[in-house]
């Protein structure tokens, strides 16, 4: 007796609880493999997910097991091709091949990284856990002033430009097969009929019908006016058949953020410097999109000067001029005025600098930044690129720049205000992280 | 059937008799193929084999099935996650295809296969699991003395439940520690000389209700301030001590090779709940004993049949030319062995060195040689072939059906030679190679490469210091000086300690003078005073 089941409908992912149990075990270093890969990777491909080597050490699944190698031991193997009883053969040198193959891993179980690719939002999780946005507590974030237009079914009233044409017309059809309006077909065709038969009747010498031609002449005229008839009488389309698709306004959470880019591009910025500063942006970037549904970047680059520019030219292009910060600053203030309303848009502003200015220019940037646009910010982060070598010097000198020093006293009065120093690559994630901590308080003690 | 894949040649195949002719199958094409082995397996070969039950499944089933130890259901576990990531990339990047078939040793016997297996593959799948294993695992003694068809899924079920509940009432972690120590104890926690009772759902639920109900009854908080009783008595003499080692050795049963039985009974620190999942643990590793120790005669059997089968159904027109051609590319591919220096080599391949066996049987029954009548008087030239198989496949297990069925013409058609490998000398001697002399010492050899005793270490629980530290004894015997892999040694004694709750000490003793050679310890964090 033979009972056979077709499994194939059954859900899959029977393992998924398993999957979860590994995910958690395995936390601490698959966080650590997720850090180690964002310093040597490329910051723009970051968020595709990511195949994770973590070594399998901590995952391992011991048991008592007799060693690979020691004691005396005898083993078999198939095919022979020289040998002969009481030869002497080499150790043969590592795993590879030979004798030495048979006996290196019993279970042939012997690897020592384990390698698996997380998810998309798996990785996005282990890569941004324990941050958290600062002043998530905004006013705009619990007002609900934004709407957006939903479907909400179908109503018998509307405007004409919300008519649905096809529920309309399956209505329509459905009442005029229910009271048995007739098709044009039928009328067309009783029309020929009666054309065909009064044709008939002209050709005939006398001019008349047959009698029985006669009969059925009347009796289509009869159908014919009746159809007419109900035609009239039964619309194509009756007011009673419209549906016009229906709109509700849903009050959404105000969801949408701006962030800033503002950068120092004048001669003294390196291209190396250039870079760290975009990896920053790229992580701000990629963190608000975690958490807003709508994120705008707004790209301003200054020298002596200021311009709002696109991504391009703000990262390749150079430019020769002085430095006076306090322009980029101005400029933002003038695009948050122009574009972006406090009461909609979340603001958060990232600033990257040598920390050159021009000498007079430091007490303007402060006042700027404390009246007019710290208010507005959810966020302001200011990152000083240094040059390794350069850092060396200043950390023994105490040396501050510029701008560092007219800065640092607004940092120490303002929770929205945060400023870090940063020298190479592998500095980026740490700082971020520590901006963002979810208590900056204490990741910074 | 001996071999015979071109049959008939004189007279044009008549393809109305086939049973199929495209590459595709459904499921009326599965269920008269089915007919069509069944006949041939009850009638011709005359196998006695559970109900069957066919469950087509897709590849990703089949990988879920893969991660939890080929088991329909089977609880969650960390490490199950692991290998199903570790299977799932392999098949992904193509390192790794995955099997066609999986059978289970339960009444009625289901088999797994593929939907995107072809039909001549479902066909060999079915000769091959639905007849030749099930047939298997319904005879030989040890699947009958070991394992309980009838009650497998019930337990996993009552187990898969049993295990979510502990996880919803005493968290994750909790659960984990003790499912990661069992693992790791999981081979030394099987019977190998004495019956199990077979596990049963209400049974089983009965009796974890007892034991909880107990516990409840009889507690009672006064026990916990009475006063610890005094250390040894130093002027006691030798006798009387010994007489006390030796009575406690026999109150807790000792020695004892099941370390997660003995743990489940007397380890003094475990809740009920976690002396339970021990036993889970415990009664599955035991369900896979005998499938460990019959790989080659369990595959072998398998094989055996279904290449049985297909030449029956190929000699009666049953099934084209083309798709016997289709079955042998698959079947030699199963049951190719490399040679040790080839890079494919990894050991043995069980699929081959048991369907070897089988076919050399088979040709000894019927057309044996003047070497073969010397070497097995008993069976050359019975003319039973079938009925001899049916005997072994009963009766042995690999090490034994080595040892009595390998024979001198398939030790020189596999050329098989035997190493000798002494970490005292720099070289490897080759001990014997298949010539009169070295017939028997490779057979030898090759079987106790099969023998699970051997392969497995020799680990007992030999004492436990019950009126001092509690510190427990294991022992673990070296045959041929071959030691314990150390740092895998080590994990798992903090895994026994756990369980334990206070010191563990692995002693490695010499199995000829009786010498203790090394000691390893574990102490507990808490130094005993949980």
């Amino acid at each position: 007796m033979l009972y056979i089941v077709d499994r194939r409908k059954n859900p899959t992912g029977k393992s998924l609880g398993n999957r979860q149990r590994f995910m958690r075990r395995a936390k601490a270093q698959i966080k650590k493999a997720v850090e180690d890969t964002i310093r040597t990777r490329g910051i723009t491909d970051i968020s595709s997910g990511d195949q994770i080597t973590i070594p399998s050490k901590t995952l391992k699944e011991p048991g008592f097991h007799h060693a690979g190698r020691g004691g005396n031991r005898n083993y078999v193997l198939p095919g022979n091709k020289k040998f002969v009883q009481g030869d002497r053969i080499a150790r043969p040198q590592g795993g590879d091949g030979g004798a030495g193959g048979s006996k290196a891993s019993p279970d042939g179980d012997g690897e020592d990284e384990f390698q698996f690719t997380l998810s998309r939002d798996e990785f996005l999780d282990i890569f941004f856990e324990d941050l958290e946005l600062p002043d998530l507590l905004k006013k705009s974030l619990k007002q609900t002033t934004a709407f957006r237009n939903a479907r909400a079914g179908y109503s018998v009233e509307g405007s004409p430009a919300n008519l649905s044409l096809v529920r309309t017309m399956r209505n329509s059809l459905a009442r005029r097969i229910g009271l048995r309006r007739p098709k044009t077909a039928e009328i067309r065709e009783l029309e020929d009929k009666i054309a065909a038969l009064q044709a008939k009747a002209e050709k005939r010498p006398s001019g008349k019908l047959t009698k029985l031609d006669d009969e059925k002449l009347h009796g289509f005229l009869a159908d014919l006016e009746e159809a007419k008839r109900r035609m009239k009488a039964i619309p194509f389309i009756d007011p009673i058949d419209t549906r016009f698709n229906q709109f509700q306004q849903i009050p959404t959470p105000n969801t949408q953020a701006v962030m800033f880019c503002l950068m120092d591009v004048s001669g003294s910025m390196s291209e190396q410097m250039k870079e760290l500063a975009k990896r920053f942006f790229m992580l701000l970037h990629l963190f608000l999109h975690r958490r807003y549904k709508h994120v705008e970047v707004v790209f301003i680059r200054h020298t002596s000067r200021a311009s709002e520019v696109d991504e391009e030219t703000f990262f390749y292009s150079r430019e020769t001029g002085g430095t006076i910060v306090s322009t980029a600053l101005e400029e933002m203030k003038k695009v948050l005025k122009d574009r972006y309303p406090t009461d909609q848009w979340n603001i958060y502003a990232a600033q990257a600098s040598d920390g050159d200015n021009y000498s007079n220019d430091g007490a303007k940037c402060t006042a700027l930044l404390a009246e007019d646009l710290l208010p507005k910010c959810q966020y302001y982060a200011y990152i000083e690129i240094t040059d390794e070598r350069e850092a060396e010097i200043f950390a023994a000198a105490e040396g501050e720049t510029a701008l560092w020093k007219s800065y640092a006293p607004l940092a120490s009065n303002n929770q929205r205000f945060a400023l870090k120093r940063v020298t190479k690559a592998s500095d980026i994630f740490p700082v971020f992280r520590e901006l963002f901590a979810k208590n900056r308080a204490e990741a910074q003690s | 059937m001996s071999s015979k894949t071109k049959s008939a040649d004189t007279q044009e195949p008549d393809t109305r008799k086939y049973l199929f002719t495209s590459a595709d199958w459904d499921f009326e094409t599965l269920k008269s193929t089915y007919d069509a082995i069944e006949d041939i397996a009850l009638n011709e070969l005359k196998l006695d084999v559970y109900p069957n039950q066919v469950e087509v499944i897709t590849s990703e089933q089949m990988l879920d099935a893969y991660s939890s130890i080929g088991m329909p259901l089977m609880y969650h576990h960390w490490s199950f996650g692991k290998r199903f990531v570790r299977d799932d990339i392999m098949y992904r990047k193509g390192y790794q295809g995955l099997a066609y078939e999986i059978v289970i040793n339960s009444n009625p016997c289901i088999s797994y296969v593929m939907e995107e297996n072809t039909v001549v593959m479902q066909t060999l799948v079915m000769a091959h699991a639905a007849f030749g294993h099930n047939h298997f695992f319904k005879n030989n003694y040890l699947f009958k003395q070991w394992t309980d068809a009838e009650g497998i899924l019930d337990y996993l079920q009552f187990a898969k439940r049993y295990i979510a509940k502990c996880e919803d009432r005493y968290g994750f972690d909790a659960v984990e520690r003790v499912l990661d120590a069992a693992h790791a104890l999981m081979e030394q926690g099987v019977n190998r000389y004495s019956h199990p009772e077979k596990p049963n759902l209400a049974a089983e639920l009965a009796r974890e209700r007892e034991r909880a109900k107990y516990e409840d009854e009889t507690y009672n908080d006064l026990w916990r301030t009475l006063p610890q009783p005094d250390l040894d008595d130093q002027d006691i003499d030798e006798l009387k001590r010994k007489m006390r080692i030796e009575e406690r050795r026999a109150q807790f049963g000792l020695p004892e090779e099941n370390l997660l039985y003995f743990l489940e009974k007397n380890a003094p620190t475990l809740h009920a709940w976690e002396r339970e999942l021990l036993r889970i643990v415990r009664n599955i590793g035991q369900y896979f004993y005998p499938q460990k120790q019959t790989k080659v005669m369990n595959e072998g059997c398998a094989c055996y049949v279904h290449y049985a089968i297909m030449n029956s159904l190929y000699d009666k027109g049953l099934i084209s030319e083309g798709a016997m051609m289709e079955f042998i590319d698959y079947h030699s591919r199963v049951v190719f062995q490399a040679e040790y220096d080839d890079q494919r080599y990894s050991g043995f391949n069980p699929y081959a060195l048991g369907f070897a066996m089988m076919q050399d049987i088979h040709r000894m029954c019927i057309d044996p040689t003047e070497e073969d009548h010397k070497w097995f008087p008993d069976i050359a030239g019975n003319g039973q072939p079938v009925e001899t198989l049916k005997e072994a496949w009963a009766h042995y297990r690999d090490e034994s059906f080595i040892l009595q069925f390998l024979s001198p013409k398939l030790m020189r058609d596999m050329r098989m030679f035997m190493i000798n490998d002494q970490s005292t000398t720099p070289h490897l001697e080759v001990a014997a190679i298949h010539d009169d002399n070295g017939y028997r010492n490779v057979r030898r050899s090759l079987a106790r490469m099969h023998d699970i005793s051997v392969r497995e270490p020799d680990m007992q629980v030999v004492d436990v210091d019950i009126r001092g530290n509690r510190q427990l004894y294991i022992q673990h015997t070296e045959h041929e000086g071959i030691r314990l892999e150390a740092s895998e040694a080590e994990m798992t004694l903090g895994y026994i300690g756990q369980l334990w709750g206070y010191g563990v000490t692995l002693q490695a003793v010499d199995n000829e003078t009786g010498e203790i050679l090394h000691e390893m310890n574990f102490k507990p964090e808490n130094d005993g005073t949980a």
